[in-house]
Formats: structure tokens, C-alpha cells, sequence
């Protein structure tokens, strides 16, 4: 009955691209212009937009720093909820597999430059899930990972620490895990389809 | 011609000042929530910051034709509005191209981007946007009742359509405002004003919170870019408006930032007291309680 009512639907015209691209990516380099260039790089890192999408435990940490205790938006980094918009994913703590196909997805909606912060040992190494059945061990087999703070929990203070070291990477021009990312895009994928067993996702989609 | 090409350098550094102070106040406002939240706060050129950076994003992504002219259209919007209202009496510049009349195209231009953006917003084919321009339109159509028959109060009043001939009936001294002058209908003004600025507690439509950001859902980039320094001129252009109608204009620059600074402190302020309204307690709350205010203004001032 549910399989008829979704052929009907896509009889009537709707397609799936139309929804989503699942074209190949392309490298896109910076901006030639050395001043301009600077200047890019700049307002990328006094503005960062951080994903609203906690993956696990240490999502928790994630308040007290927008909140009067630690109060983020000083150094410009604010919370932002749609993928379109944010430049910032913190993977906080452990990724389960079922986690990861959404943060997959979430990532490759985000627009180029964007920025991947490891959170807690959970992503370094497995952290104290190494020897679990369901959450992946290295984050950056699946995704490119500019910044990881270590710890369990690492505490506000440590998280603000891992911002300025990317923001120290975005001044410099050497955060560049979006291009990263196009460029290895067939390794990562071979990667995430090796833990990911029920792979119903588009090659990429954006 | 020169004529011509005069009024558009005009038109030009009045857009200028008006996306400038529109940002700084944008800030300033951040900052002051901020405080009232016990933070520090950003700094007060981060929307500048904001918005090099959504210009500085290396892809974006588009849905379609409307959703390239949806962003257009808001600003356009923001711009026409600001456009057709005198920013200072008196000055040459700033005058802008108001014309005896305006006061209907005005209010048709405050509506006009949001349908743009409607459209826009709608074609991106993402349920949230769809859910966010429901409940905006609705709460700003409900808030346009009670400015309407505030504005048909004062042009009753004044005999005139002419925001240039309202401003100059207020002149010389604070007895002359409306405010001071006709306090009901500038009260119906003022409470549809806080249904129109979509601060807290009008501000269900963006709700951050449960549905991710309203109809801007899917606009990435540059398209962000054009929303955001709307957001800036159209904030400007309607507090302008305000000063105008209700507050006795300005006669210099200077006047003009201070007095629109106080009108926007307003629902700034009612913002950070007040949680947030459901879209149909707002829209009920503005059809009984302004709405009706607006009634009595009419019927004061008509009779």
C-alpha cells in the first residue's frame, strides 16, 4: 500500500533531484587575490557558524558556552540550525554508525569552507566506546577534521582553546577540509560505505 | 538629465547611511541583549563580519528561478520602502523621491518583499520554510490591521496621503507630534509596530529553537547576503516610517538616529522581558487588542 502511494507520487513528476543534487563536487580554490584572500579568511574566522547538531555526550558542553558563563558570541561564533548556512561541525563525542549517516549528510549540505571540530576522545581514537559494536572509532576515516580537542569531557575552556587554534588555521589559509574532502571523495566514501551497511544515502548531495 | 543623475547619487548616499546605521543598530541591539543576559556580547561590527563572510562562502546553492529572485525581491522591498520616505524634512538628500500620496505605496511595499520571499522561500521545496512563511505572513498581516487604521486615523486627521505634508504638520515643538497629539492612534501604531519588527514575542516564524531559522531555511551564501543587508535597510526604512508618522519627524541626521534608536529600543526591550507568542496567540492578541485601539482612533479622530 505505502510502496503504491510513493510510485503515485513520483508519476506525477516529482523526482528526487529535484529535491537535492547529487552531482560529483568540485575542488573550488580560494580567491586569487592575495589582499582579498586575507581578508576572506579573516571574516571566516570572526564568524563562525556552528551547526546546531549534537552527536553525543558532549553536545552537553555546548550550552554553557552560548550561555552568561562562557558567552562564545564574544569571539563571533554563534549557533546556527540549517546546514545551509552553518560553517562549523562540531562531531561532539562519540558517533554511532546510524549518527553518522545524518552527520554525513548534514556535512555535504554545508557550503564550501567549512570546518569539521573533533570533540572529545571519542573521535581521536574511540575514546572509552573503542571496543563498541555501533560507533565508529577514528572520525577522520569519514570526514575531514580540522581541530580535535581531547578529553572526556574536555570542559568549556578547552572547547573555546580548540576554536582559536581553527580560527589560527582559517587565518592561515590551511583549513581547507572541504576541498580535502572533493579531492579524497572516493576514499571517504569507500570508508563510510564499509560501516555504513544499510547505505540508502545519494552518492553526495548538496 | 544631470537632474536625474543627481537624484540617484542621492538616492545612493541615502541608501548608504541608512545599511550602515541599519547594521550598527543591529549590533548595538545584539550587544544590549546580550546584556540584559548577563553576557558580554558581540562585538558591534559583527553583523559587518557576518556578512563579509557570507560573501566570502566559495559555493552556493540555488532551487530554482524564484528562489534567485525571492532574496531580490526582499530587498528590493526594503529598498523601495526606504526609498519613498523622507528620511529628514528639510533635507535635500535625504528627502529621497517622496511624493504627495506615498503613504499607500508604503504600506503596500512593507508587504511587498515578504510576498517575494514567499515565493522565494517556497520554491526551495523545504518543509520549515514553508512552515515559517505561513506563520510570518499571517502574524504580519494580522499586525498590518491595526497600523492600517492607525494610518487612516492620521490621514483623516491631517487631510493628506503625504508622509513629507504629515511631517511638516508636526512641526515646531513636541505639542505638535502625534504622539502628543492623537496618543491613541500613535498607541495602535506602536503595538502593530511590535507585530511588525518580529522581535520577541513576535518572532515565532523564525523560532530557532523548533523549526531551523524560518523561511531562510535553504538560503546559503550569497543569497544570505542579500537577507541580511535587508534586514538592515528594511529595519531602518520602517523605524524611519515611524518617526515620521508618529514622532514628529527629523530635521537633521543627528535627530534622526536619536530618535529612531529610542523607537527601536521599544521592542527591543519588550523583546527581552516578554517570551516568545504562539502565531495564533499573536495574531489574536493584535486583532483584539490593537486592532481595536486602531477602531477608536478612527472613530475619535474621524468624527
Amino acid at each position: 500500500m505505502e510502496d503504491k502511494e510513493i510510485k503515485n507520487v513520483m508519476d506525477e513528476g516529482f523526482k528526487p533531484e529535484d529535491y537535492f543534487c547529487d552531482a560529483r563536487p568540485k575542488v573550488v580554490t580560494p580567491v586569487a587575490n592575495k589582499f582579498v584572500r586575507k581578508f576572506y579568511n579573516w571574516a571566516q574566522a570572526n564568524s563562525l557558524w556552528i551547526l546546531a547538531f549534537g552527536t553525543g555526550c558532549g553536545s552537553i558542553e555546548l550550552p554553557p558556552l552560548y550561555t552568561a558563563r562562557y558567552d562564545v558570541s564574544r569571539f563571533g561564533i554563534f549557533p546556527r540550525p540549517t546546514p545551509r548556512q552553518a560553517g562549523v561541525f562540531i562531531i561532539s563525542g562519540y558517533l554511532s554508525v546510524k549518527t553518522l549517516k545524518r552527520v554525513i549528510r548534514s556535512y555535504e549540505q554545508m557550503q564550501n569552507p567549512k570546518f569539521v571540530l573533533g570533540l572529545g576522545s571519542c573521535t581521536v581514537n574511540g575514546g572509552m566506546y573503542f571496543d563498541s559494536y555501533n560507533t565508529i572509532n577514528r572520525l577522520d576515516y569519514y570526514l575531514p577534521v580540522d581541530v580535535y580537542i581531547a578529553g572526556c569531557m574536555p570542559r568549556p575552556e578547552a572547547l573555546i582553546a580548540g576554536f582559536n587554534e581553527l580560527k589560527k588555521l582559517i587565518k592561515e589559509g590551511r583549513a581547507e577540509g572541504a576541498n580535502k574532502y572533493v579531492e579524497n571523495l572516493d576514499w571517504y566514501k569507500a570508508n563510510q560505505k564499509k560501516i555504513i551497511k544499510d547505505w540508502d544515502l545519494p552518492e553526495y548531495n548538496w | 538629465m544631470s537632474d536625474i543623475l543627481i537624484k540617484i547619487g542621492y538616492a545612493l548616499a541615502s541608501l548608504f547611511l541608512i545599511f550602515n546605521y541599519g547594521l550598527l543598530l543591529i549590533g548595538v541591539t545584539m550587544k544590549i541583549i546580550a546584556r540584559v543576559h548577563g553576557r558580554i556580547g558581540p562585538p558591534i561590527w559583527q553583523p559587518y563580519v557576518d556578512l563579509f563572510k557570507s560573501l566570502s562562502m566559495r559555493t552556493s546553492i540555488s532551487h530554482g528561478i524564484m528562489f534567485y529572485l525571492g532574496p531580490v525581491f526582499r530587498l528590493a522591498g526594503g529598498v523601495g520602502l526606504y526609498l519613498l520616505i523622507p528620511a529628514v524634512y528639510g533635507s535635500v538628500w535625504l528627502q529621497n523621491f517622496s511624493f504627495s500620496g506615498d503613504l499607500i505605496l508604503v504600506m503596500y511595499f512593507i508587504f511587498f518583499g515578504m510576498l517575494g520571499m514567499a515565493l522565494g522561500a517556497g520554491e526551495s521545496g523545504h518543509p520549515f520554510s514553508a512552515m515559517g512563511i505561513m506563520r510570518g505572513l499571517s502574524q504580519v498581516t494580522a499586525s498590518e490591521v491595526p497600523f492600517a487604521l492607525a494610518v487612516i486615523a492620521l490621514a483623516a486627521q491631517h487631510h493628506t496621503l503625504s508622509i513629507t505634508d504629515i511631517v511638516a504638520a508636526q512641526q515646531g515643538g513636541i505639542a505638535h507630534w502625534n504622539m502628543i497629539a492623537k496618543p491613541v492612534a500613535t498607541i495602535a501604531g506602536r503595538l502593530a509596530y511590535l507585530g511588525m519588527m518580529m522581535h520577541s514575542p513576535f518572532d515565532v516564524h523564525m523560532a530557532p529553537q523548533e523549526i531551523p531559522i524560518g523561511p531562510p531555511t535553504e538560503f546559503n551564501s550569497s543569497f544570505l547576503v542579500l537577507l541580511q543587508s535587508n534586514r538592515s535597510v528594511f529595519a531602518g526604512a520602517k523605524l524611519v516610517l515611524f518617526m515620521n508618522l508618529f514622532f514628529g519627524g527629523a530635521t537633521s541626521i543627528l535627530e534622526m538616529v536619536v530618535k529612531t534608536f529610542l523607537i527601536f529600543q521599544f521592542c527591543v526591550v519588550v523583546g527581552v522581558v516578554f517570551p516568545r507568542f504562539k502565531v495564533e496567540q499573536s495574531i489574536r492578541w493584535l486583532i483584539k487588542i490593537p486592532a481595536m485601539i486602531g477602531v477608536l482612533a478612527v472613530l475619535i479622530y474621524t468624527f
